[in-house]
């Protein structure tokens, strides 16, 4: 079942003793690199909120209930910007939505017997990208039970992370000069920028990416509530049909 | 406003389980949704940089663009860790505004 492909001598990993044993690996794997990232940014975050004077409490929830960083921000932003609720939902919607096949992709992967109604449901909402990648690319080396142990190991360190940073974020912006909070602060929007840089090979995506860039200021000096949006929608819809148009040999009508 | 972007968050999760039970077909949906967050969040950038309402308002306009094309070039030159990115980014902006304050 594992796969042996020759990696200049690194053996694939192997299946771990026991699902016991695969949330510990779990908790293991994302005490590196992972959990770093995840804090670094959710210090961010919670400086974020600090400057924005709200309150930790409200940097908690958001946090340990919405958890997904660029929708996090972009509320944040969109309310202190003084967009409408309609906005701020329509906004945070349609960017959570890549969870949807994230989770959809995943569940399947599990131990059906084991996968309760309640599982799956807490599964899905400690899922984040860089657990569903981590799960994702460690369930191919192990067995059915032992994912979903994976999954809660990796997915509960980030989650429990994230928050911590959150508090901590906001607990640092107060002692810290004012440099290092614009740094933190900064630290949102670049993080964003990161993920979005990180794979442009698809022509659909960088086209999305440099109309809603290029639409972006004038939309929002037209109409600050709702332009993120007009820029959203529209960049992103001028790209996906570009790519189409491109893309196909046949004509269309 | 909060509890509100926590539960259509959590609206998609939640759909997710619904349909992990069955295969969706609809690839262009996706596709054109996948567009729009895209768009969203590139708009959401280039607005935190160029027209910043917070915090980094007090930030001048080149010192905010130094700093993300630095950490944008430290991202590449790092073979694309993350990591050492975002730091260098958050540094970048921090130093620069130290220098330049005079604090």
């Amino acid at each position: 079942m594992a796969e042996h492909a020759p990696t200049a001598g690194v053996p694939p990993p192997a299946p771990y003793a026991s699902p016991r044993a695969a949330f510990r690996g779990g908790v293991r794997d994302a005490l590196g690199a992972p959990v770093l990232v995840m804090t670094a940014s959710y210090l961010g975050f919670g400086s974020l909120i600090r400057a924005s004077e709200l309150s930790v409490a409200a940097g908690v929830f958001s946090s340990l209930s919405a958890w997904a960083l660029p929708g996090q921000v972009a509320s944040v932003e969109l309310y202190t910007g003084g967009a409408s609720i309609a906005a701020i939902v329509i906004a945070v919607l349609l960017i959570n939505f890549r969870l949807m096949p994230m989770v959809v992709s995943l569940l399947p992967l599990m131990d059906r017997r084991s996968l309760t109604a309640g599982r799956a449901l807490f599964a899905a909402h400690i899922i984040a990208v860089t657990t569903w990648a981590m799960t994702v690319a460690r369930a191919t080396h192990i067995p059915p039970e032992q994912r979903l142990p994976y999954l809660y190991g990796c997915g509960l360190v980030l989650y429990l992370g994230a928050t911590l940073a959150t508090v901590g974020g906001y607990v640092l912006a107060g002692l810290v000069p004012a440099p290092v909070t614009l740094g933190l602060v900064f630290v949102n929007p670049f993080f964003i920028l990161v993920l979005l840089v990180a794979d442009l090979r698809e022509r659909a995506r960088w086209m999305a990416i440099l109309f809603g860039a290029l639409l972006s200021v004038p939309a929002h000096l037209a109409t600050p509530t709702w332009g993120l949006l007009i820029a959203g929608v529209a960049g992103g819809s001028l790209a996906y049909c570009l790519d189409r148009r491109r893309g196909t040999k046949a004509p269309r009508a | 406003m909060l509890i509100a972007a926590a539960l259509v968050t959590y609206a998609w999760r939640f759909t997710g389980v619904l349909l992990s039970g069955r295969v969706s077909a609809d690839g262009e949906l996706f596709r054109w949704i996948g567009c729009v967050v895209y768009a969203i969040l590139a708009a959401l950038v280039v607005k935190l940089v160029l027209l910043p309402e917070g915090p980094l308002a007090t930030v001048a306009l080149p010192v905010r663009i130094g700093a993300t094309l630095f950490g944008v070039a430290v991202f590449y030159a790092a073979r694309r860790n993350q990591l050492v990115a975002v730091f260098a980014g958050g540094a970048a902006l921090g130093l620069a505004t130290h220098w330049l304050d005079g604090v």
